[in-house]
């Protein structure tokens, strides 16, 4: 669907992004991380055609995109905001039609889901009489209802209550399951593992992480189990020999709970059947790296067995 | 394109819907011509009536002085104090010294000041009494005198223009006043610009939109937008003013001729106010109405109107887009109205040495500095004007024709440079900017 190539982007002496490189598969959600000024918004803003790049080039659809392609596009900026002064209606429709959108095809489209979300009541309304909340859901609808092939989301989540997060969210799988291309940028690591096949993560201008979620969390697996059993902790960390360690036991009566991580290329099966003499396996569980271990090793090269905060099963 | 005309429509739409804008429309007229009104009215007005003491130890003046319903005189022989002349009701005291016919001097005191036209009104009357006086201690016939009596007209010509009086000078006055209003034009229009650029930064609706249009559009469409506004204002304002100066006058002369006829008595002393009577005269001194209006008829006639209007627009559109588009770039460099200030100055100093200049070319249009003014691009449409009503400006067609391309070359330069500014500064916030910083944007790859 999109691919960009060899991006690179300088400010004065400051480069942003150097070589930059990623594709974004059709239909899917793609998710675009990074820590601040990481040079993400840079990006979304190179891919948006708000500013061009220095060297690199942009394509959609395999074709180099062309000014008119911002119409295939819906952005919500991470600093959004609306006229103030201006009524939601009327707003609405001036942004939709910037967009390439006829009157009565904006119209008809925005009265359905003004209804659809129940806010028909605000079109009359000004913009600085709403709340925060309702602001947002005004600028959610306004990306979205030219029908963009491509949706660029940057922190659609922030300034939305619980329940309202939860709307956006059911309408991004819904745009999504009828074959709209999303690109979110978030840094709620969460959402993007609600929602994201794909992730690509920036530093220091730079891609250091590209690919499928599942690829990546395997390519971050520590190779490490939890492991509960019946015996002794102690006659397990003997069994397991040179198959791995043992890492925090928890001993209760009989019972043990413990990890183990594998160490010389061992398999599961190995140290199963090393510990089988010795202790009743109750059960076992790959301990996989969520997606906020995986940030943080990427960005920080922090030694893996130190982060040990937000793990799954 | 299509895009571009969303946006002028929506530039011109929220502000012309605008209560402010209404009020201004109707207010501006009502405050100009009504202003213009109030002083007429208020320069004729006296606070009540006055009662004058005339010390007249000479006795010239006693029962000579003709009274109004306004104005009523009561005469003294002797001084009278001052605290005398405080508790007294008088309302001012004329102090008459007895030397009068030879140093022609009296002295006023006040409580209050007298308005122009009540002291133009008793050095009229004092005038007139003491020529009759001199006349007769002079034994010159009042009929001689008056054939004798000269007030000097000087009539201007232009040696290029053989056989036709010249009035440049009011020509002159009519281009400033153009040339002023560009000026105002420029300012009022040129800041709403401005904050139009920086209202879009500060919502932060500005990245929205450029995801939709470019920069440089956006800014275009907001500065025609606004001229449109501004032209429209201007028209309703000339159409209004119209319309109220002609209701206004109409009432006016009403109310002058029952005056005048009030006025109007055989005691009436210099042929002048004879002609006009009552209260125009004292402001029509030494002239004639039936020749000021011929004066008018030959200025109307003599003035390129169809040139000058013209060239009004092109230099009205000129200026403001040169102006306006430095005002978009400074509204999207800054974070706030605080922030203005350091570039608000060079944007404002040739602003103001246009009208300085523009107001010495008014008695001389050929000077250097009103030459250099009118080329220069950045004060050529408040100067040129001037020569323009002159007809200075047709007289050297290439000075008028190089004025004109220069403009519209800086015009396109300035746009240019403050779209490059404009589409870096819109997405910058959270930064002091420094001139090295904006000269840096103009280099950075769109």
């Amino acid at each position: 669907m999109l691919a960009v190539e060899n991006i690179v982007k300088r400010f004065g002496d400051h480069v942003a992004l150097d070589g930059v490189s990623m594709e974004i598969p059709e239909g899917k959600i793609f998710g675009l991380l990074g820590p601040n000024g990481a040079g993400k918004t840079t990006l979304i803003r190179i891919v948006t055609r708000i500013t061009g790049p220095d060297s690199g080039r942009v394509l959609l659809n395999g074709k180099l995109m062309t000014a008119k392609d911002v119409e295939l596009m819906g952005y919500l900026p991470e600093e959004r905001g609306l006229y103030k002064k201006m009524k939601v209606g009327e707003q609405s429709l001036y942004l939709a039609r910037l967009k390439g959108m006829s009157k009565q095809d904006a119209t008809t489209q925005l009265k359905a889901w003004f209804e659809r979300w129940e806010m028909s009541g605000w079109w009359n309304k000004k913009v600085e009489e709403l709340s925060k909340g309702m602001a947002q859901k005004v600028q959610f609808i306004t990306t979205v209802l030219h029908r963009p092939q491509l949706l660029i989301l940057d922190e659609p989540f922030s300034g939305f209550d619980p329940i309202n997060a939860e709307l956006i969210r059911t309408e991004i799988l819904r745009l999504s399951a009828e074959g709209v291309t999303v690109m979110l940028s978030t840094h709620n690591m969460g959402s993007v593992e609600e929602l994201c096949e794909h992730i690509a993560l920036i530093d220091k201008s730079h891609v250091v992480l590209d690919g499928s979620v599942k690829d990546i969390r395997k390519q971050f697996s520590n190779a490490t189990y939890r492991v509960e059993f019946k015996g002794s902790s102690v006659a397990f960390a003997n069994a397991l020999a040179y198959h791995g360690e043992l890492l925090d036991p928890k001993q209760d009566g009989d019972f043990c709970t413990a990890r183990v991580r594998l160490l010389h290329n061992a398999t599961l099966n190995n140290v199963l059947a090393a510990t089988l003499p010795v202790a009743q396996i109750l059960g076992v569980h790959e301990e996989v790296p969520s997606m906020h271990e995986i940030f943080i090793r990427a960005v920080s090269h922090v030694d893996p067995a130190q982060v040990s905060t937000g793990t799954t099963e | 394109m299509g895009k571009i005309r969303l946006i002028i429509w929506r530039e011109f739409i929220t502000r012309v819907r605008k209560p402010s804008f209404l009020i201004m429309t109707f207010l501006g007229p009502l405050l100009l011509v009504g202003g213009i009104g109030l002083v007429v009215f208020l320069g004729m007005q006296e606070g009540g009536i006055q009662n004058i003491v005339v010390i007249d130890k000479a006795q010239l003046l006693t029962n000579k002085l003709k009274e109004t319903d306004d104005l009523k005189f009561f005469y003294e022989p002797a001084d009278i104090s001052d605290s005398v002349f405080k508790a007294s009701p008088y309302t001012a005291m004329i102090e008459v010294n007895p030397l009068v016919l030879e140093n022609n001097t009296i002295q006023i005191f006040y409580k209050s000041l007298p308005s122009q036209s009540t002291q133009n009104y008793i050095s009229s009357q004092i005038e007139s009494v003491l020529e009759r006086e001199k006349l007769r201690v002079n034994n010159v016939d009042p009929v001689t005198y008056q054939r004798i009596k000269t007030a000097l007209k000087i009539q201007l010509f232009d040696i290029d223009k053989q056989g036709k009086r010249s009035y440049d000078q009011i020509k002159a006055g009519i281009g400033f006043a153009f040339g002023y209003l560009i000026f105002f034009f420029i300012f009022l229009y040129g800041v709403q610009v401005m904050r139009g650029v920086m209202e879009e930064k500060q919502n932060r609706v500005v990245e929205v939109l450029i995801s939709s249009v470019k920069p440089f559009q956006l800014m275009m469409g907001k500065i025609v937008g606004v001229a449109m506004v501004g032209l429209t204002q201007f028209l309703l304002w000339v159409f209004l003013s119209l319309l109220l100066g002609f209701i206004g006058l109409g009432l006016a002369k009403d109310t002058i001729s029952a005056s005048a006829l009030q006025d109007a008595t055989p005691q009436v002393t210099t042929q002048l106010q004879n002609q006009m009577g009552g209260q125009a005269a004292k402001f029509e001194a030494n002239s004639d109405s039936a020749e000021q209006l011929g004066v008018m008829m030959t200025i109307w006639d003599e003035l390129p109107v169809t040139w000058i209007l013209l060239l009004f627009l092109f230099y009205f559109l000129g200026g403001y887009l040169l102006y306006s588009s430095l005002f978009a770039a400074m509204g999207a460099a800054v974070d706030g109205e605080a922030d203005t200030q350091q570039f608000m100055l060079p944007i404002t100093v040739p602003m103001i040495i246009a009208i300085f200049i523009a107001q010495t070319a008014v008695y001389n249009p050929d000077g250097p500095a009103v030459f250099w003014c009118s080329i220069i691009p950045f004060t050529s449409p408040v100067v040129m004007m001037v020569r323009i009503a002159t007809g200075n400006a047709f007289a050297h067609p290439w000075e008028l024709a190089l004025s004109m391309v220069l403009l519209i070359a800086t015009f396109i330069f300035t746009t240019w440079l403050a779209g490059r500014i404009y589409r870096t500064g819109i997405l910058m916030y959270g930064k002091k900017v420094s001139w090295k910083e904006l000269g840096k944007w103009l280099f950075y790859k769109g």
